[in-house]
């Protein structure tokens, strides 16, 4: 057992919170404020990244990447968790589903997104489909050799900005002894593609300026080239690619955890009441000891995930419960932090009504707190045959 | 031309330092450390040298503790190109003086024989401001203390000082050692590339006894305490109050 980190990793750490400091914070007032991040500032962050080639470092050396292990970049993550996520997005870390592009595709998609010349979205959400994956409405027939896709997708983080999407689309359905199940196709659609359209979505409370959008198909053609991975094989690209990306969310949580606790930190040392530092009663400074044991736990829960995922070990549900303990963790550090400042911390003068504001998406995408319980009990059970 | 560039590995700038319980000093144990800010900026000017063609190699050392390893890989991460480093105390609390510093650098010049020494003016942490000018003396090399502004024109260097009245401009001649000042430049983050490579760039491991050098403190530390905590203001309710009370404290 060794708890600590390498020398490159302790450098990896230390230049990516400099960055956060210098290159994010400064801006977050005003993307709070507006809700949007100017076209200009989200460049200049995505070049200087480039320059310090951290982008795209999600990504193995052979395709452009930077080629860090699930840890180096979990650490990478969990720093910029301190950040505004509607700027950190332009640190770019494009959806590694991409891996599965095959011949023209690399050069169309994976290599560009991983160059930071094209950005990426991920849509599966709609209406009726969020935890019920399958419940998707948004689908594709076949017609003259192309499919024809209708339906929509909301909810699509990263939209305002991508150049293209990867899009869950159901392309047909299968009779089983359970009733109906859906056969679901990943599709690579461009922006402007004839039939397709990217709409202003909804105003969230959570991390105002990373957008959320609509994406409407009306009649969209698609060839077979813009499939990713096989016909109905959607869901087997997803399992494979997309259940690490929850540990991202996880080390977003312990990063805005640490960034928020420091605040409650210095706040608790400093505010006075009745004549001491509130941190003097035992009512505050029980809660700062509890925070941070909490922060610490999902921490290492989080590290531990990303070191099974380099060992090549099952990750499943230790990710899911990293996902799981992290967001909820940080729905109870940033609300604490909030009653320790008192009313203060409802004003906007303090970063901590967003942190707290930001906090309540976390259980709920890339799988609600009850879908990654779901995940884990299952891997308890189904083995029991319960 | 080799640049060899000093390193000391302080308590970061972020840091809110507290002073140990006995007052021998400040309290570092599980305290974030990291480089002085001045040589980073000294780091910085080195490598922007290399890249403009003026120097060929850039040597960092750095003389303290076996951690100050972290403090060169630091160094080699923005793109110095190798490292020694002298281990010259065991415990973190340890501070070697500028003497026995400048002492270490002056056999180090003799041996990597660099045609430029780049250093911080001083280091945040006991802001001594002494070792740049005692290895000039030491070595009888000319020197350019608090620089914002450095061109190296072969057998001459343009050093632009921050002096109290402004901006003072000498001409000095090289080999030579400047002490940079905080406006010189903006030091560069670590690419990941680099931060990559870092490890296997060559990292010589010396003592003090190499160079034959003593480190004992020549210096005794009577006291350490707190600044005075700043007394709390009033407020006052017009300008003409505002005078009158500047008046009674003498302060107009």
């Amino acid at each position: 057992m060794h708890f600590g980190l390498s020398e490159e990793q302790e450098m990896i750490v230390s230049t990516v919170r400099s960055f956060v400091e210098k290159e994010i914070y400064p801006h977050e007032a005003e993307v709070e404020r507006t809700g949007i991040v100017p076209h200009e500032l989200g460049l200049r962050i995505k070049q200087k990244c480039i320059d310090l080639g951290f982008y795209a470092c999600n990504f193995p050396e052979e395709v452009g990447g930077a080629g860090l292990s699930h840890m180096d970049f979990t650490l990478v993550e969990r720093e910029l968790g301190r950040g505004s996520m509607a700027l950190t997005h332009f640190f770019g870390r494009p959806q590694n589903i991409l891996m599965a592009c095959e011949g023209e595709q690399r050069e169309k998609y994976l290599l560009p997104a991983v160059r930071g010349d094209r950005m990426d979205a991920l849509a599966m959400t709609e209406p009726d489909a969020g935890s019920d994956v399958r419940g998707m409405k948004c689908q594709a027939v076949r017609s003259g050799g192309d499919w024809v896709v209708n339906g929509s997708k909301h909810f699509i983080s990263g939209a305002e900005h991508a150049d293209f999407f990867i899009v869950f689309i159901a392309t047909g359905v299968d009779e089983t002894p359970k009733g109906p199940k859906k056969r679901i196709t990943c599709f690579l659609v461009d922006r402007g593609h004839p039939g397709f359209e990217v709409r202003d979505g909804y105003n969230s409370v959570s991390h105002k300026g990373y957008k959320n959008c609509i994406l409407t198909f009306d009649d969209c053609r698609l060839p077979d080239a813009q499939v990713l991975g096989q016909v109905d094989g959607g869901f087997e690209v997803m399992n494979e690619w997309l259940y690490a990306t929850r540990l991202t969310v996880a080390a977003f949580c312990v990063g805005r955890a640490r960034r928020c606790f420091d605040y409650a930190v210095e706040y608790a040392a400093e505010r006075k009441q009745f004549g001491q530092a509130i941190a003097k009663f035992q009512g505050v400074s029980f809660q700062v000891a509890d925070m941070i044991t909490e922060i610490d736990a999902a921490d290492w829960l989080t590290l531990a995930g990303a070191w099974r995922l380099d060992q090549g070990l099952p990750a499943n549900r230790e990710i899911a419960s990293a996902k799981l303990h992290a967001s909820e963790m940080l729905a109870r550090v940033t609300d604490t932090t909030l009653q320790i400042f008192g009313g203060m911390g409802l004003m906007d003068d303090f970063p901590i009504e967003r942190f707290w504001r930001d906090a309540r998406v976390e259980r709920i995408w890339d799988g609600t707190s009850e879908i990654q319980r779901h995940i884990i009990s299952r891997e308890l059970f189904r083995p029991l045959g319960a | 031309m080799k640049v060899l560039v000093p390193v000391k590995r302080v308590i970061d700038y972020n840091v809110k330092v507290r002073v140990k319980a006995d007052g021998s000093g400040v309290d570092l144990a599980n305290v974030k450390m990291s480089m002085n800010p001045f040589d980073e900026i000294a780091v910085e000017e080195a490598i922007r040298l290399k890249e403009a063609g003026k120097a060929t190699e850039v040597v960092a050392v750095s003389i303290g503790v076996k951690q100050n390893q972290e403090t060169l890989r630091t160094a080699l991460a923005m793109g110095a190109d190798r490292a020694i480093l002298v281990v010259a105390a065991d415990d973190v609390h340890t501070d070697i003086e500028p003497l026995a510093v400048a002492k270490i650098l002056a056999a180090i010049v003799k041996e990597e024989e660099p045609g430029l020494v780049l250093a911080g003016k001083q280091a945040i942490d006991n802001d001594m401001n002494a070792t740049g000018q005692m290895l000039s003396a030491l070595l009888g090399w000319s020197q350019g203390t608090f620089a914002s502004e450095v061109d190296i024109d072969g057998d001459n260097a343009k050093v632009t000082r921050e002096v109290d009245g402004g901006l003072q401009t000498i001409t000095v001649k090289m080999p030579t050692i400047i002490t940079v000042d905080l406006r010189l430049n903006e030091p560069r983050y670590a690419s990941l590339p680099n931060i990559m490579k870092a490890k296997r760039k060559p990292l010589d491991e010396k003592t003090p006894g190499d160079y034959g050098v003593d480190v004992t403190p020549r210096l005794t530390v009577v006291k350490t305490e707190e600044p005075a905590a700043r007394a709390a203001g009033i407020k006052v309710g017009s300008v003409d109050e505002l005078v009158a009370k500047l008046k009674e404290a003498g302060a107009v």
